[in-house]
């Protein structure tokens, strides 16, 4: 007889009054951060052929928060998905060097917009049921700053966006957010989605030995079609084109010339 | 069609965000109305009703409207939207929060942070920290959109529109607000400020930071930003930092003291009217978008900066 069915396990319904926490953390594969993105002369979009790609580095941070938490006891399983071509793998992976347990890679090589990202991101979470999402709070490729939002509004959930600091208060989450003016600090009934800004931690660097570790763990290749397929967008981009480019001015030989020119010749002053 | 505008601001002041966002609700439609949501916003409503333009202002009052809670702004302006065919709403934290939340409910793409509005459906937003600006039609008939305010002039005053109260909503039954710790400046805002003096790496304390970047700001009357460089050291208070990942600012004067112009930066800033960078590094790329450049050590360049300004005031 297996180990576990000799402990005794809860049932069914008394299994949803004292859930065991789970962590559902959505990662973006990007244009790595230190790379400047080049406008293809034909307009069509960002060139990300032979560009180095990494994680989006505020997906980072949640992956480390979410980690974190597992690491102090408040959550069992950091589970990371990813929805894009088969190279996200390789995200999910560092995902789970860090320490992750397990991916989910939903394979596509559309380009969802959030609001398809947020749908197939709901189904993903019918289907694993988790406590709490931790996501970052944009992708820096679109910008968008949408998918953490419009996922806790699909999901019904209680939502805390731009968090500087996050813990878990029983069934509830203590977020701290970074909004205009300073902080506010909010608490959640979970599950509920936070969505994680710059300073909420510093990610850790994974280790050799957990790379190699990271290796065993369990990627599940699923296509959009098990969880419900692409919706359709509503979005087209037209055009990708390269902003007005700013000119170097001329070089001042002293505060006082400074302070002359900008008062005569730039008028601001 | 009809437009809804939705007001920036704390519960006590408009904050000129609103007024740009509506001249970008301009170039949808000329029935433009504004909804002000918050606690004790009858003052505010009576500002929002002076806006040149507005043809109504709406208020929803309610405790977690006053602070701000997404699930509560989003589920009082969701019923609206059956008479607007738009929503906009300034690209503050604040309403990047609940704008996209309010367009998953209505199952609509968000556009976020336009720039521009080419027409009713085709707008311009960048992307990738401002290295490239998107082109984005939308064939929802209801758009939810952010508006970077920075990139639309301010509409003006003169306007005497009706305010009438509208259903506050449910609230945000699973969220419950625990506490506000707001920086109190006597300073102008930073996204809102002529003038902008900000701070990096170089001051290399919080110390040296106060010592040098304020006083400069407070002679000027400029708000004070920081690199994320200066943040992340704890130089300067997060909501300092200008940038792709903090504010985005416009002023008609940037002053970078110390600031060696990361690509994140210079997304938070370009779009200024003048920038004046020192730096004692002669190759450090703000030099290359600054219109002035003053190449030398911050420690003695902003005292006889300071000097050099007492002069031309006296």
């Amino acid at each position: 007889m297996p180990a576990q069915d000799a402990m005794p396990r809860p049932l069914n319904d008394s299994f949803r009054q004292t859930p065991t926490m789970k962590i559902l953390v959505p990662v973006k594969r990007v244009l790595d951060y230190n790379v400047k993105a080049r406008v293809k002369p034909d307009q069509s979009g960002v060139d990300l052929s032979n560009v180095k790609m990494a994680m989006n580095p505020f997906c980072e941070i949640a992956v480390e928060e979410a980690v974190r938490l597992k690491e102090k006891g408040a959550a069992e399983e950091v589970i990371v998905v990813s929805i894009g071509p088969t190279q996200a793998q390789e995200t999910i992976r560092t995902a789970l060097a860090m320490g992750g347990d397990r991916g989910v890679l939903i394979q596509t090589d559309a380009d969802p917009e959030p609001l398809e990202v947020a749908k197939l991101l709901k189904a993903v979470a019918d289907a694993e049921q988790p406590s709490l999402i931790v996501m970052g709070k944009q992708a820096i490729d679109g910008d968008n700053n949408a998918v953490g939002q419009m996922l806790s509004a699909l999901l019904g959930w209680p939502q805390a966006t731009f968090a500087s600091k996050v813990e878990i208060a029983g069934q509830a989450v203590r977020v701290t957010r970074e909004v205009d003016g300073g902080l506010q600090t909010l608490e959640l009934d979970l599950p509920a989605v936070v969505t994680a800004d710059l300073r909420l931690n510093e990610p850790r660097y994974a280790s050799l030995p957990n790379i190699m570790k990271a290796k065993k763990k369990t990627i599940d290749i699923k296509s959009v079609d098990d969880f419900g397929g692409l919706p359709s967008g509503h979005l087209k981009v037209t055009k990708v084109t390269e902003p007005p480019k700013r000119v170097a001015g001329v070089k001042v030989e002293s505060a006082a010339e400074l302070v002359s020119k900008l008062k005569t010749e730039a008028g601001v002053l | 069609m009809a437009v809804l505008v939705y007001a920036d601001h704390d519960n006590s002041a408009l904050k000129d965000n609103t007024h740009k966002a509506v001249t970008a609700a301009k170039g949808l439609s000329d029935d433009v109305d504004v909804l002000v949501a918050g606690a004790n916003v009858d003052a505010v409503a009576a500002q929002a009703a002076k806006i040149e333009g507005v043809r109504k202002v709406l208020t929803a009052q309610s405790d977690a409207l006053g602070h701000g809670l997404a699930e509560a702004i989003s589920a009082a302006i969701v019923p609206l939207m059956a008479n607007y065919d738009a929503l906009l709403v300034p690209a503050t934290s604040a309403g990047k929060n609940f704008a996209p939340r309010v367009a998953a409910l209505l199952d609509v793409a968000p556009i976020s942070e336009i720039t521009q509005v080419v027409d009713a459906n085709t707008f311009v937003r960048p992307i990738y920290a401002g290295n490239a600006l998107e082109t984005v039609v939308s064939s929802d008939a209801k758009k939810v959109i952010t508006v970077r305010p920075t990139a639309f002039k301010a509409a003006g005053d003169g306007g005497s529109a009706a305010i009438e109260a509208v259903d506050p909503g449910p609230g945000a039954p699973k969220t419950r607000f625990v506490s506000d710790e707001l920086v109190k400046s006597d300073r102008p805002e930073l996204g809102a400020a002529k003038i902008v003096v900000s701070g990096g790496r170089a001051m290399g304390s919080a110390e040296e930071f106060q010592r040098v970047i304020e006083p400069l700001a407070d002679k000027l009357g400029a708000a004070v930003g920081a690199s994320r460089a200066a943040v992340d050291a704890g130089y300067a208070p997060n909501d300092y930092q200008v940038g792709q990942t903090g504010k985005v600012v416009a002023p008609q004067l940037y002053v970078a003291v110390g600031i060696s112009g990361a690509i994140q930066h210079l997304a938070g800033m370009k779009d200024s009217k003048v920038i004046v960078a020192i730096n004692k590094d002669a190759d450090a790329p703000i030099f290359q978008v600054a219109d002035y450049g003053l190449v030398a050590d911050y420690k003695s360049a902003v005292p006889e900066l300071m000097a050099a300004l007492d002069q031309v005031k006296a």
